[in-house]
């Protein structure tokens, strides 16, 4: 029972999820494929907006999946079919935006926001007072008569 | 000094609705070409038509053209239709016509149907002159100067507004 199960869950992880890419693509080189694989990865499905080609069925991210790969088998290096297709489609078609002029702003701003948080927090945190001064000030000599008055009567007022 | 600390927050909330503001105006399926201003890219195809001979950058003859991709299965291609045969009448531009991922027997039959306004038609079957163009689905159009640079793109049917707002002052422009 339990190899039985072993069986199928050996099954399941072997079976990753393949995208979309049909068996008909697939490159016979397993290490061209792999490359293939990792770029489209990165690629947008312009048709379908934020799929990756690997994952669309899209005709037209078909068509990029191919030209990806024959790209590769034609000798060129990942940054070259990556640039192949942003020649023709610009940045939009990297799902991860490059840092440029343009997008610097993108890449820093959580950080900016984050250290603006941070100093924020510790302006709040310093300027609110020490516990010492939060406590109660001592009762005066009058309030501690009253109460001793109060608690010698058993708490009938 | 003190007080305006407080109002950084409603600060910021205003600089991302404004960022917000602007970007729900816009159209996210527009993506901004890379090709504006650049080279038409060389692309050769069989004609559509007889006669049509092999369809190639030389077809723009140094003149201002509209390349305009489209397939008979397309239907904004239908929409935008009259009015490429209105330009075509009128003789404003020459209009080269790229037929995407079509059947000839269909494409022809539909230019027989709503009237042929091309110049020129180039069968592009297998879609890989308009990836080279950096079309993501048809109906696309294109101004090419008489340098045979790319200046201006519109991605779906050319309405009147476009027409009217930027193409037509775009090829008065260009053909001056």
């Amino acid at each position: 029972m339990t190899r039985l199960a072993l069986a199928v869950v050996l099954a399941l992880l072997a079976a990753s999820p393949a995208g979309a890419v049909m068996p008909n693509e697939v490159l016979k080189d397993p290490v061209l494929e792999l490359r293939a694989r990792e770029i489209s990865k990165d690629l947008r499905c312009l048709v379908c907006q934020n799929q990756s080609i690997d994952d669309s069925d899209a005709p037209l991210a078909r068509d990029l999946r191919v030209i990806v790969r024959e790209r590769l088998a034609a000798g060129d290096s990942d940054g070259q079919v990556v640039k192949f297709l942003t020649d023709r489609y610009g940045d939009y078609v990297l799902l991860r935006p490059p840092v440029k002029a343009t997008t610097i702003v993108l890449w820093t701003a959580p950080v900016a926001l984050l250290l603006l948080a941070l100093l924020a927090a510790r302006s709040v945190l310093r300027r609110r007072p020490a516990d010492a001064e939060l406590a109660p000030a001592p009762l005066s000599d009058a309030e501690r008569q009253r109460l001793s008055q109060i608690l010698s009567k058993g708490g009938q007022a | 000094m003190k007080r305006l600390v407080f109002l950084l927050p409603l600060l910021i909330l205003v600089v991302v609705a404004g960022f917000f503001l602007v970007g729900f105006e816009r159209d996210p399926r527009l993506i901004p070409s890379p090709m504006i201003d650049k080279p038409a890219p060389a692309f050769s195809l069989a004609g559509l038509r007889n006669g049509d001979g092999p369809v190639s950058n030389a077809r723009f003859d140094g003149k201002v053209t509209l390349v305009n991709f489209f397939a008979s299965w397309c239907v904004p291609c239908r929409v935008e239709h009259p009015l490429l045969m209105e330009l075509a009448r009128a003789g404003t531009v020459q209009i080269v016509g790229i037929n995407y991922k079509d059947k000839p027997q269909d494409a022809l039959g539909w230019l027989r149907q709503l009237g042929d306004p091309y110049t020129a038609i180039g069968a592009d079957n297998d879609g890989r002159a308009a990836i080279d163009w950096g079309v993501y689905g048809v109906p696309e159009s294109y101004l090419v100067d008489k340098q045979g640079r790319i200046r201006f793109k519109h991605v779906g049917p050319i309405t009147e507004d476009v027409w009217r707002k930027d193409m037509q002052p775009m090829i008065k422009e260009l053909s001056r």
